[in-house]
């Protein structure tokens, strides 16, 4: 009864907590919400009128909306970048910013579901893809995969988030034979939703630049250097801006880590372009799109080339410890890969794949204003799932913020965390 | 295009809740109402909404799905519109061969097939895409124009490829669909619920022939234009979001009919039957030509083969 009762106290100081706040919060949400309305409203145009208002067509039935969603599965992917050190080496320094990872993945799943929402062109009949009450076709069907898996990952993640804050709030100690498990599944969890996004690729032999071996592993390679990099440059924020302590070595340690996974990135797309290229088979026709373009379509080339370019800056200065460890350098890197893999994972994955299409024939795809709202939108959405989870989680994380203190607006006591 | 003009009452059937009553009717009723609003498109009834997946459905229900549809379909288009429901018949494995020595490439076919399986007009939904391709280079598929409009064909040098769905025996399309809203029937020829397509396109992407087409938009069909005999699986009207495909003009050849692309086809190009009747043409082609598959490599067994005849 009395955990009921804390419950829902908990429940009503959360919302009370992130419904109060500063000018620069109010003004911040604000904005979010704006945008998040823009989409709204773009996608209303878009459930209207029907998917034509988006520069799809039958040759490449893909756009943007599921780039963005396979971006944003490798940063909800990336939360275990941090669980990794913390949890199997035990390494302090990272243990307690792991929760923030968490959070990052939630919100990153918020907009991955939010991308294939606005994909589909009967969201009237969503219910078809729920197990039990629709029809599920699994295991056959790599889509009907991912849904679970990605479902199940947000579910554990929101639980593990909710109960370390809950217990923060009681100012009890997480009971660590429950958190650790958990954890530790999350793990394969992680690795279970990138590998499953990049199958539902991989298992098209009609796609021959999607059908290839090392699709899954390049997928994780990519994600845990660009999760990482909004995690780092977070971090830093959150350190300025509240009394959150997170050590300089923590984020040198992670920085050290996006070397390595970038590196591996890098090799990986070598190994990719040295097989199309050297064996040139006809195959080789989708590369060539992506990379020098083909029958004079260029498109994609300006953003392929700035991609490889922008990854292989950013190996250099989180591989070179001097350059690692000095802040412009470090957060120039984050912004290298974060837009090298933006580009990579989205656009750059999911057009060539689809152009030439199946019949040869070359569309040219670029999305258009609605899609670029409609994306606005969900952006905004996630943005805005992550900034109340902080709002609240916080002052919680720092012992500010419990059943018994700080609240209405009594006077912050720091303790340690708990989280 | 405006909201306005491209939204049209898909459903005429008034809503039933009012009369039966009951929370589930109710209930029933509230979220089909918050999915038209959702869709924004015209009306859609609580039966429509809360329609279970064809293999699913009862006999009784499938009568009742397609009274339904009929009297949607008269509203939408006033005049009568039977849709048909015939199942495959024994014995029956559908076979297609085409020549390509003897194609011109006069595109008969495409529109013989938009005439007969009431394809959206505008944007036009072709299911039968004919390449025109280089005799030097042979089939392949970075030399074919697609768009090819000369004042007469065939053209000196080119042969043509006509290709639409494979009707495979491994259809890739129906491996990954989601929601099993696709699958290959007994007689062999895959078919999409138009009513549980969720309209995620991963079947699209799975083709690897191109047969597969959405709809963008509001399919515009004239009511002069509309075919009134069709079939559940096959030709009846489309609504928006959802999939399409050939379905060898399912509600002809099941009634022993052939397809409109093999009727219309001035060279006789285009031969059709079931595989299993060891006198059909069909079989005669196999056994007496020599016969290839497109995209063989990619083991998907069409039930649809190419030979040169000549």
């Amino acid at each position: 009864m009395t955990t009921l009762r804390n419950f829902s106290r908990f429940i009503t100081d959360t919302l009370r907590m992130i419904t109060t706040g500063g000018p620069v919060y109010y003004t911040w949400v604000a904005l979010l919400l704006l945008l998040i309305a823009f989409g709204a409203n773009a996608y209303i145009g878009q459930v209207q009128n029907g998917l034509i208002v988006t520069n799809m067509r039958d040759q490449v039935s893909w756009g943007f909306y599921i780039g963005n969603f396979t971006f944003l599965v490798g940063v909800a992917a990336a939360a275990i970048m941090l669980v990794i050190p913390a949890y199997i080496y035990d390494w302090e320094p990272i243990k307690e910013i792991t929760i923030l990872g968490e959070m990052l993945a939630i919100s990153a799943l918020v907009m991955c579901l939010g991308f294939v929402m606005v994909d589909i062109g009967r969201p009237d009949r969503f219910w078809h893809i729920m197990p039990l009450v629709g029809r599920l076709n699994w295991p056959q069907s790599m889509l009907a995969w991912d849904v679970l898996v990605l479902n199940a990952y947000l579910v554990l993640n929101y639980f593990v988030v909710t109960y370390l804050l809950y217990c923060a709030y009681t100012e009890r100690h997480y009971v660590k034979k429950l958190v650790t498990p958990l954890v530790l599944l999350s793990i394969p969890m992680a690795v279970s939703i990138h590998t499953c996004t990049a199958y539902l690729y991989n298992g098209l032999a009609s796609r021959p630049f999607w059908n290839s071996a090392i699709l899954a592993p390049r997928f994780l390679a990519s994600a845990f250097c660009s999760g990482p990099a909004i995690l780092l440059i977070l971090l830093q924020i959150l350190r300025k801006t509240t009394k959150l302590s997170i050590k300089d070595e923590a984020i040198f340690k992670i920085a050290e880590l996006m070397a390595y996974t970038m590196g591996f990135n890098l090799f990986l797309t070598a190994a990719e372009t040295f097989k199309e290229f050297y064996s040139g088979t006809e195959h080789v026709v989708y590369s060539q799109y992506l990379l020098f373009g083909l029958k004079g379509h260029n498109t994609l080339v300006p953003y392929a080339w700035a991609s490889i370019i922008c990854g292989a800056v950013a190996f250099i200065l989180f591989l070179v410890p001097k350059t690692r460890t000095n802040w412009v350098t470090l957060n120039i890197g984050c912004v290298l890969i974060y837009a090298s893999v933006y580009i990579e994972k989205g656009m750059g994955l999911i057009i060539p794949g689809l152009t030439p299409d199946a019949l040869g024939e070359i569309f040219v795809y670029r999305p258009s204003i609605t899609e670029l709202s409609v994306a606005a939108g969900i952006f905004a959405l996630g943005f805005l799932v992550f900034t109340l989870m902080l709002k609240a989680a916080v002052p919680m994380m720092l012992g500010e913020f419990t059943i018994s203190r700080g609240r209405k607006g009594a006077q912050p006591v720091k303790t340690e965390g708990h989280a | 295009m405006t909201a306005q003009d491209s939204c049209q009452p898909s459903s005429g059937t008034p809503c039933p809740s009012s009369e039966s009553g009951g929370r589930r009717e109710f209930l029933g009723a509230a979220v089909a109402a918050v999915a038209t609003a959702l869709t924004g498109c015209g009306k859609l009834s609580k039966e429509e909404f809360l329609q279970h997946n064809f293999r699913e459905l009862s006999k009784e229900e499938v009568l009742s799905v397609i009274d339904r549809l009929e009297k949607e379909y008269k509203e939408k288009f006033g005049k009568d519109v039977k849709v048909a429901n015939t199942p495959a018949m024994p014995g029956v494995m559908f076979g297609y061969a085409l020549d390509l020595s003897r194609c011109i490439g006069c595109r008969r076919c495409v529109h013989a097939c938009v005439t007969e399986n009431n394809q959206s007009r505008d944007p036009e939904i072709q299911w039968i895409r004919v390449m025109e391709m280089e005799k030097e280079e042979g089939v392949n598929l970075q030399h074919a124009e697609h768009y090819y409009d000369p004042a007469e064909v065939p053209r000196e040098g080119h042969f043509y490829m006509p290709v639409q769905c494979q009707q495979c025996k491994k259809p890739p399309c129906v491996k990954v669909c989601p929601v099993g809203a696709t699958w290959r029937e007994k007689d062999g020829i895959v078919v999409v619920d138009y009513n549980w397509c969720i309209g995620c396109r991963y079947c699209m992407a799975a083709c690897p022939y191109g047969a597969r087409h959405f709809n963008w938009g509001d399919p515009k069909l004239a009511s002069k234009d509309v075919n009134p005999d069709t079939h559940y699986l096959g030709n009846r009207p489309r609504a928006k979001g959802v999939v399409e495909k050939c379905t060898f003009c399912i509600q002809r050849t099941r009634k022993g009919l052939y397809t409109a692309c093999v009727e219309i086809c001035p060279t006789g190009s285009r031969k059709f039957g079931n595989l299993l009747d060891k006198e059909s043409e069909i079989r005669q082609v196999l056994e007496t030509k020599r016969v290839f598959k497109f995209k063989e490599e990619l083991n998907t067994q069409p039930n649809f083969f190419y030979f040169y005849g000549v």
